[in-house]
């Protein structure tokens, strides 16, 4: 049998640990078993029950257990294309500069597009106070215990934020390379940020992530003399989980590689605007497809 | 730690169908939840315990099927299955897969009254 991950040492590693996670999960299941409540009805299908013992039916739903979470995020993605808006849902690890290439960001577009940003942290408004120094409104959420943002969470701070039409908000999401991969906020895409600073391994440690992630920033690259971070080999795991993920690499600091990263959202944006009711010449006025 | 979400939003679901179709509890649960959907299986029944606590799924048995990961390999027009997402094709050792089912997280079927 071939080996079926990467070949380093940790992979294999991980795939005894999701071993020994199902066999543990089986166990628990049984020590968690409330048959002694279900004695009446058995194992088996409940179709079989006698009518008039119980009241007990079948119901099949076939539902997304987060199918109100999208919903939600069906509802956001609505307003966001009356509104002829960019929506990026930005996610990383704590630590990844996510704020800071944020910052840098907002400084090289806000005088050439209408930019907005919720920012997502568990705790403190210090994320939404250095957003807001850059001039660019911004709305802090605080998840208290929760460790993603939601879409509802989200259509709420809309209310608030009231962002502009044609515009682009960035929300930048819990630092956590985990949950957020689940909830879908109704944004355009989900950009994973990395700093070099972390393990080139991240994308195949966190699957999930990159797998959702439209584009991967590579950030902090000034710091790649002093660091072994193999920038192909980083590259070459997130295709593995994601074949069709696009990769840029930038610094906010030294500058290198931003120009790629704002011609990408001058262009995300200019085709957002495409079709956009506002943005159709007024010779040709057409009724809006709500 | 979203194994608590996922339940919160669980019990949602349970509450609408309950009064879209008239039932006032729910008795047994069936979930279909892929082994690529990134979910801690012992994380979620932990958290159901707690969620389900003074609801209408209260004391409610939590049944899961665990679907495997299968994906699409380019080079070998075929379907494989893969234990993670990273995974290279078992057949041909390519990395070109598309994952086609083993993420998802439904709610399968009731037993209500």
């Amino acid at each position: 049998m071939m080996c079926t991950v990467c070949g380093c040492g940790e992979g294999e590693t991980r795939i005894e640990g999701h071993e020994h996670e199902h066999g543990h999960a089986h166990s628990h299941d049984h020590d968690h078993d409330h048959s002694h409540e279900h004695l009446d009805y058995g194992q088996g299908p409940a179709r079989a029950h006698a009518p008039g013992m119980s009241q007990a039916r079948m119901v099949q739903i076939e539902q997304d257990i987060l199918g109100k979470n999208d919903e939600y995020a069906d509802a956001n993605r609505r307003r966001f294309a009356e509104r002829g808006m960019l929506v990026l849902n930005m996610v990383s690890s704590p630590g990844s500069g996510k704020t800071t290439l944020l910052t840098a960001t907002l400084d090289a577009l806000k005088n050439e597009i209408p930019l907005s940003v919720i920012e997502g942290d568990q705790q403190t408004l210090n994320d939404a106070e250095r957003i807001r120094a850059t001039g660019v409104p911004a709305l802090q959420i605080n998840t208290g215990k929760g460790c993603h943002l939601d879409a509802h969470q989200v259509g709420h701070a809309l209310d608030h934020l009231a962002p502009v039409e044609r515009s682009i908000l960035f929300i930048e999401n819990v630092g956590n390379l985990v949950c957020p991969a689940a909830f879908d906020l109704g944004e355009a895409h989900k950009i994973a940020i990395l700093s070099v600073t972390e393990g080139e391994d991240k994308p195949i440690k966190y699957p999930d992530m990159f797998a959702a992630a439209d584009l991967m920033l590579l950030s902090k690259i000034d710091l790649l003399p002093h660091l072994d971070f193999d920038l192909d080999r980083c590259i070459d795991y997130a295709r593995r989980v994601n074949s069709g993920i696009q990769v840029l690499a930038v610094s906010a600091r030294s500058g290198e590689g931003m120009e790629n990263w704002l011609q990408w959202l001058r262009l995300e944006h200019q085709s957002r605007l495409l079709g956009h009711a506002s943005s159709t010449t007024r010779d040709t006025p057409r009724q809006e497809i709500a | 730690m979203h194994e608590m979400s996922l339940c919160e939003g669980l019990l949602q679901v349970l509450e609408t169908e309950a009064q879209k179709q008239g039932f006032q509890r729910v008795k047994q649960i069936w979930l279909e939840v892929g082994e690529l959907a990134g979910v801690e299986i012992d994380a979620l029944r932990f958290s159901f315990d707690v969620v389900i606590r003074g609801s209408l799924a209260e004391q409610a048995r939590l049944n899961i099927e665990r679907p495997p990961g299968k994906a699409w390999c380019m080079h070998c027009s075929t379907t494989v299955t893969v234990r993670q997402r990273f995974d290279a094709c078992p057949d041909c050792g390519s990395y070109q897969l598309q994952v086609t089912s083993g993420d998802q997280m439904k709610i399968k079927e009731l037993e209500v009254e």
